[in-house]
């Protein structure tokens, strides 16, 4: 998310100053885990565990969090105070809020919920309070004046309904009509010549008008010179992402932002390119403008649905823009990692472990970095979709990594394994097994005759890895699960928290157990999360430190140039409270970060 | 070399590399998971790429372990068909009995096979959703469609019924005629009710001649910690089958 936070972005941008626009979208920079070697850069891990801490803070204090920014000291005591009475506006109010107290490096906004439902629905009381006379920091730190204001902050969704087909037309219009303007999201990709190439609710007779007004507006701005980028109608956003003759929109009325949504079209738009290439995509419209996509793409919807549907169910790493890894002990890692040189063979380029949907291992040729965009895109293809998986034990089939070379294919052989037993047994076909269970080997070759080799390394690999006993620990790790707050910080008055390592691209989060086990309280903290984000990536945000107030709950951003961290905890905990958690969750994630996240990786 | 099958059979036990092909969505991941596992699923996810299984099937004499590769039917992939028909000693060429386009699609997969594949492979030509047509009138069509070829089903497919909820739009008697003059084995099926499925895959196997057959992990594709250790490498181009007289066989072997 870094990068689109770091540039400046217009609502309507000019495209006679930007005439060749980049194949791909942009991503983070490839970074030491998976490059050859490891040259610390700013934003890259430091060598040294001495290194990090004396970068990265553990303590977080009023000087100390105005040390990441570039404002004066003069005002670190008066803090400015945002209200923010609508989602929908919470980003020309951010900007307001930069604008004005842009030499503050701390800010806190106050939010507050009408919906009385969800003041107990999402988070408990349990910790209410209870450790704020542990505290005896100075008052004066991000003290703020309390306001609140009456807001709609966080909608409910109710996904069996937003995901419920849309009945066809002719059936009965109004009804159809009503059902599809009634979803929460849509997410709709047409050609540059406005045909409909997909949507992820309704046929293409509901789609079509909505599909001529979008299209009619945007080439409006095409001919001004311009490109529209996004707009807001009443609580709706829409943003449009163009790219290679596609427009890919995203319509929401959750509350995020565009640099969130503009996130989420580009991992469409990966897939997409993924599954065609550039050239070929380029091709086909310079050939015939008209063509219907949807006879190439097809087989590719139920991808796009599939990731569409994790957008709108909330996705930490799509938010983040990066990925989770199993945790474990970094001598056990090391074995899986060698044991996988061990067993590769000639044409192999990469290899990967993942389990549970978070990433074991990595292997990679020394001359060949492994882009965290093409990381996210295989794990899409594979964790989001059931596609792969239920395709039975083995799958082969031919990708475009665009990070790689957006010109051309690798092939990928994938072979499922279920761990929810020690046994760790392969998959029936069509066997259906919970994201958390399954553990993928990944092995890819840039030769499309490599299946037989990649199967034979696939079976010794797991023959060597039963024999080493590293089968039976990533058992141990996947049942493990992740931790709850309270495992982390005892006592604590958290209930949830993300962790973004820039350095390692790689995200870190508790448990989702009890307060948000459902996917309503999920969404809901998602949304939380995404209005966090997007205050502290807001255009010409200058806030390292971001403090968040609601009925339901007590909020905290707070980013560096080595993590972000969200936290979450009850309404009601004091800021000196959440701060001092948020101290003892990074000391926790500094302390444990050779086991959390995957290192270095290895290469052959 | 511990083979679990040959441990507790006293049968041979040989694997044949077979392939399906055919237009998406005709039915061949059904067909296969019909085969495996004797289950059918009503929205079955498309495949993407290709899918290798292996199924064993026990003949009166031997055992035949079928290293399948189910492939998706998207024309991207049609470059990718080569390398999972190269070395396969049976085909499954799939079309779908309401929708006459696949058959044409069928057609193009033979000629490609004849020209392409081994020469020695077998080929079997399948009519899949038998379930969606009507009892056949037809004397010389023996395949009996199930008695529920029902209402329900019909619907929930994008094939409009006809009168009497039948949705065939390409004639046995059509398909059975080309497939008499290429030689193919032919069936009529339905992965939905199970009509006819197994009685595909044991005509393959008789109609590839025990001679021809490697024993055990002959293509070197196998699944356990076995194969891995034994090398897949020099597996290649083994796989040949000399069928001279399939057309002979297929009278023998067809349920036509
Ligand atoms: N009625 C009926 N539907 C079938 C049959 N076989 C497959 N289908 C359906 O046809 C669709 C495509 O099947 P699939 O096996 O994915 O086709 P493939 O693309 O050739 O692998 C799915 O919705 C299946 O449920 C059949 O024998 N009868
Ligand atoms: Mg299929």
């Amino acid at each position: 998310m870094s990068q689109h936070g770091d540039q400046v972005e217009h609502e309507v941008q000019d495209v006679s100053s930007d005439p060749h626009r980049p194949p791909l979208p942009p991503r983070p920079s490839t970074l030491s885990f998976f490059q050859d070697g490891s040259k610390p850069n700013t934003s890259s891990r430091p060598p040294t565990r001495a290194g990090l801490v004396s970068r990265a803070t553990t303590a977080l204090s009023v000087a100390d969090a105005n040390a990441f920014s570039s404002g004066s000291v003069r005002n670190l005591r008066s803090v400015s105070s945002q209200n923010i009475s609508s989602p929908s506006r919470s980003k020309s109010a951010s900007r307001t809020a930069s604008e004005t107290a842009d030499d503050s490096s701390i800010r806190s906004l106050e939010l507050s919920s009408e919906h009385a439902q969800e003041q107990d629905s999402i988070f408990g009381e349990a910790f209410h309070n209870k450790r704020s006379d542990d505290f005896g920091l100075d008052s004066g730190f991000l003290s703020t004046n309390e306001a609140r204001e009456e807001t709609e902050l966080v909608p409910q969704v109710d996904f069996d309904q937003e995901f419920a087909d849309v009945p066809d037309e002719h059936d009965d219009d109004e009804l159809a009509h009503n059902l599809w303007k009634a979803k929460k999201k849509h997410f709709l990709i047409l050609s540059a010549a406005g045909k409909p190439i997909y949507t992820r609710h309704g046929s293409d007779a509901i789609i079509s008008s909505y599909v001529g007004i979008i299209q009619t507006i945007i080439s409006a701005y095409t001919s001004w010179d311009n490109q529209l980028r996004s707009f807001l109608a009443d609580d709706t956003k829409f943003v449009i992402l163009s790219q290679t003759n596609l427009f890919l929109v995203a319509i929401s009325t959750l509350p995020e932002s565009e640099v969130q949504l503009r996130a989420q079209l580009d991992a469409l738009y990966m897939q997409i390119l993924s599954t065609l290439t550039l050239p070929t995509l380029s091709h086909i419209f310079s050939v015939r403008p008209s063509t219907d996509l949807r006879r190439p793409l097809q087989g590719t919807e139920v991808l796009l649905s599939a990731l569409a549907d994790s957008f709108t169910r909330g996705s930490p790493s799509t938010l983040l823009t990066s990925l989770e890894s199993l945790r474990m002990r970094k001598a056990h890692r090391k074995i899986i990692n060698d044991t996988m040189v061990k067993a590769r063979v000639d044409d192999l380029l990469y290899g990967l472990i993942v389990a549970g949907g978070r990433l074991v291992s990595v292997i990679r040729p020394k001359k060949h970095s492994l882009h965290p965009g093409d990381l996210q895109l295989i794990f899409n293809m594979l964790f989001e979709a059931e596609g792969i998986k239920a395709g039975g034990g083995e799958s082969f089939l031919p990708i475009c990594l665009p990070g790689f070379n957006n010109r051309g294919y690798l092939y990928m052989y994938v072979s499922f394994l279920d761990v929810a037993s020690e046994a760790v047994r392969e998959l029936d076909i069509d066997e259906k097994i919970a994201k958390e269970d399954a553990v993928a080997i990944i092995l890819l070759s840039a030769n499309k005759e490599s299946f037989e080799d990649l199967q034979s390394m696939k079976s010794y690999l797991i023959h060597e890895l039963r024999k080493n006993g590293s089968m039976k620990v990533i058992h141990r790790a996947v049942q493990n699960g992740r931790p709850l707050p309270t495992d982390i910080v005892p006592g604590t008055a958290l209930r949830h928290f993300l962790y973004k390592s820039k350095g390692n691209v790689q995200f870190f989060m508790p448990s989702f157990e009890a307060q948000f086990s459902d996917s309503q309280s999920r969404r809901q903290l998602f949304s939380i999360y995404g209005l966090l984000h997007a205050s502290v990536h807001a255009k010409f945000a200058t806030v390292k430190v971001q403090h968040m107030v609601n009925t339901t709950c007590s909020a905290l951003a707070w980013v560096t140039p080595m993590f972000e961290l969200y936290c979450i905890a009850s309404a009601g905990t004091p800021r000196n409270a959440l701060a001092q958690n948020a101290n003892k969750v990074v000391q926790y994630i500094q302390r444990e970060e050779e086991r959390i996240f995957l290192i270095g990786g290895a290469t052959f | 070399m511990s083979n679990p099958a040959s441990a507790t059979t006293a049968k041979p036990s040989s694997s044949v590399k077979l392939v399906l092909l055919g237009e998406a969505a005709v039915g061949k991941s059904s067909l296969v998971l019909r085969f495996v596992n004797n289950d059918f699923q009503e929205n079955k996810e498309p495949t993407i790429g290709a899918a290798f299984l292996t199924q064993k099937i026990q003949l009166s004499n031997r055992v035949i372990k079928f290293e399948i590769w189910d492939t998706a039917g998207q024309e991207r992939f049609a470059s990718l068909a080569p390398m999972y028909y190269r070395n396969a000693q049976a085909a499954l060429v799939v079309y779908d009995l309401t929708k006459p386009t696949s058959l044409t699609k069928a057609k193009h997969w033979v000629a490609e096979l004849q020209r392409q594949a081994s020469p020695g492979i077998v080929i079997a030509l399948v009519g899949n959703k038998l379930d969606l047509c009507a009892e056949v009138s037809n004397s010389d069509a023996n395949t009996p469609a199930p008695s529920e070829a029902d209402s329900e089903a019909v619907e929930t497919e994008e094939a409009e019924a006809t009168e009497g909820g039948d949705a065939r739009k390409v004639p046995t008697r059509e398909a059975k005629a080309y497939a008499e003059e290429e030689s193919l084995l032919f069936f009529e099926t339905s992965a939905k009710a199970g009509t006819n499925v197994s009685d595909v895959f044991r005509a393959i196997a008789n109609a590839i001649p025990e001679k021809e057959l490697k024993p055990g992990k002959g293509t070197g594709a196998g699944r356990g910690t076995d194969s891995a250790i034994s090398n897949a490498a020099g597996s290649a181009g083994q796989a040949t089958v000399n069928l001279t007289d399939r057309a002979k066989q297929q009278k023998d072997n067809c349920a036509c």
